[in-house]
């Protein structure tokens, strides 16, 4: 069983979007974070200091850690960003500001 | 229809929904804004509707009470929904409220709502405590796996431990293993036993024994291992979680020695409870009690014409929320009238409010962070997760530059400062300083992009209900 089994979800078509230019599926209604998650990616921005590795902690936009470039704009919340066909998503280095 | 009294209700979960139902009911114009896509709030979270659940209820609990908010909602044609408005201010005028909120995900487009009335039903978020490790990709708050679960239809990854302490845990850990994933072990902290000391509480309150009662047999069928009396001391891994390691706890609340053991997983639910969001309260000047907005027995808060109902107001889950939106709502369309509320009309919701809040209270005194937490935060542990503070700063910051409260702590390490305003970090920095956790005095709600400060204050205070660009 998966989540999706679970509740019987009937999604629309799925849709491509990149990350770091790599195609990945996504669903309609998914957040950034919920697609990466289910492509199997837990995080997506290392830290500005000791540039380590982050993603979802509080899944609901309290805490900035899910922080992450979609289509050129740094410091976007995947949590409660919702993913659009033909996203560009790319892992966020820092402050998101140097690339 | 526009000259009836105007409601603002801020948070769409089911004190916002209660509230906002109560008081159309009794002919009051409300506008129930939500920073999410769709009403629910935390608890009645519904999946995306891109995703076409068809059973969404597999996920929930209490469906029959969701259904008749949703249809309520849909019903009520005095009620207008605005969802991604993410509010960020409520201002009070010399004649009555401007909300202020940020349109659509990316939080830019300005919004305002007039009102002569305002209700903070903005619920709460989770609490945890640091340890080492607990910045590792795949260690997620409780709720926050809930939450990806419940609305996004997706886990973190396929083997999870559940650990802290509180109530959430158990929904959290029987959801994700309904969801396929095996989880290893749920760790509580507390102590089963305490639990028998409560049973004059717990006995007032069937409806939550058996709801406990339905949670242990869950457990048993997902062959759900309990680990009561534990906590998690470390979580392992290098670019991402790949094991826990728990250990007993005393009676005292230490590590007890030598009982230390390790759970491979690739996910970590943690969370030690629950605090109130109280930003929009405090920059309206209301009272603010420990960490919770004061209200009275009508759920007024002692700014006039500022409601506030649900976790704003204290934690204490959803039932509370419904009980404390009902009444704010009846208050509000009462006072809103020019009435004085008949308390009668209400006295069976009192009563399973008061009820509620006593249960409460008795479970706070069993689910408490273990009492010697802060040993487990080594001084390379890092504590403010936006600003990578560490454990061994902040000891500096109290030991060796006198600090002693978190503002200090906070001035001299900038734990705190970062992006979640530390909302994050907050507990724990009063915990290693040695001191209580206060409200914290945020100036917003959220980031707010300087072009739209700056035009703030400047729309028109007619009161009106569709919202305006400003
Ligand atoms: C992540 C998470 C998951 C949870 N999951 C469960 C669960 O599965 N089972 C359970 O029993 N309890 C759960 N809880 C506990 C839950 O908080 C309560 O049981 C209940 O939902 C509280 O109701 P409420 O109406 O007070 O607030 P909430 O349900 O939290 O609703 C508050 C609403 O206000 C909105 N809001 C907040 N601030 C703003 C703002 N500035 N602008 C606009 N909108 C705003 C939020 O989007 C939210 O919809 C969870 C808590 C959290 C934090
Ligand atoms: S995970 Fe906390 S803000 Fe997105």
């Amino acid at each position: 069983m998966n989540p999706r089994e679970l509740v019987r979800a009937q999604p629309g078509p799925a849709f491509t979007v990149t990350l770091d230019g790599r195609e990945i599926e996504a669903l309609p209604g998914q957040t950034v974070a919920a697609a990466l998650w289910a492509a199997g990616v837990t995080s997506w921005r290392t830290t500005r200091d000791a540039g380590r590795p982050r993603g979802v902690f509080c899944g609901i936009g309290v805490c900035f850690d899910c922080l992450v470039t979609v289509n050129d704009r740094p410091n976007q919340r995947a949590c409660l960003i919702p993913v659009r066909p033909g996203d560009a998503i790319r892992t966020q280095e820092g402050t998101g500001h140097h690339d | 229809m526009t000259d009836r009294p105007h409601l603002a209700v801020i948070g769409a979960g089911p004190a916002g929904l209660a509230a906002s139902l109560a008081a159309a009911a009794r002919g009051i114009r409300v506008t129930l804004i939500d920073s999410a896509a769709q009403a629910g709030g935390q608890f009645y979270r519904q999946p995306a509707s891109g995703l076409g659940a068809r059973r969404p209820k597999a996920l929930h609990h209490q469906w029959r009470t969701w259904e008749r908010l949703r249809d309520g909602l849909a019903a009520a044609d005095t009620i207008h929904q605005l969802t991604d408005h993410h509010v960020w201010c409520v201002e009070r005028r010399s004649e009555g409220f401007a909300v202020h909120a940020l349109l659509g995900p990316e939080q830019e487009k300005p919004a305002t709502v007039h009102a002569d009335a305002v209700l903070l039903a903005t619920g709460g978020y989770e609490k945890v405590l640091p340890f080492p490790g607990w910045t590792l990709p795949g260690v997620v708050t409780a709720g926050g796996a809930q939450a990806m679960l419940k609305g996004g239809l997706v886990v973190p990854g396929r083997t999870a431990v559940v650990a802290g302490t509180g109530p959430l845990l158990l929904p959290v850990a029987t959801g994700l293993a309904a969801a396929g994933v095996e989880v290893a072990a749920l760790v509580e902290s507390a102590d089963p036993k305490a639990f028998a000391r409560k049973a004059t509480a717990l006995a007032a309150q069937p409806g939550k024994v058996a709801e406990g009662a339905q949670y242990a047999a869950q457990l048993l069928r997902h062959r759900i291992r309990f680990i009561p009396r534990h906590t998690v001391v470390e979580a392992h891994g290098d670019a991402r979680l790949d094991a826990v390691t728990v250990a007993a706890l005393d009676k005292g609340g230490r590590v007890r020695p030598g009982t230390a053991r390790r759970i491979p997983c690739d996910t970590l639910a943690v969370g030690h409870g629950m605090l109130p969001h109280t930003d929009l309260a405090e920059s309206l000047g209301c009272r603010i009690d420990g960490l919770k907005v004061y209200v009275d027995d009508e759920q007024r808060t002692d700014v006039p014409g500022v409601w506030a109902a649900g976790e704003t107001t204290g934690i204490g889950g959803s039932a509370l929320s419904l009980a404390e939106g009902h009444i704010a709502g009846r208050s509000i369309a009462a006072r809103l009238t020019g009435t004085e509320p008949d308390a009668r009309a209400w006295v069976a919701v009192d009563r399973s409010r008061t009820r509620t809040r006593e249960f409460i209270a008795a479970l706070d005194t069993v689910y408490a962070p273990p009492a010697h937490w802060t040993d487990q935060v080594t001084d390379d542990t890092v504590v403010c997760r936006c600003e990578e503070v560490t454990g061994g700063e902040i000891r500096a910051a109290v030991a060796e530059l006198g600090a002693g409260d978190v503002r200090t702590v906070k001035l001299l390490t900038r734990a705190g400062m970062g992006w979640c305003q530390g909302r994050m970090c907050e507990p724990a920095v009063a915990g290693l300083t040695g001191c209580e956790q206060q409200a914290a005095r945020r100036l917003l709600a959220r980031p707010v992009p300087l072009g739209v400060l700056a035009r703030a204050g400047e729309s028109s205070p007619e009161p009106s209900g569709e919202p305006e660009a400003d």
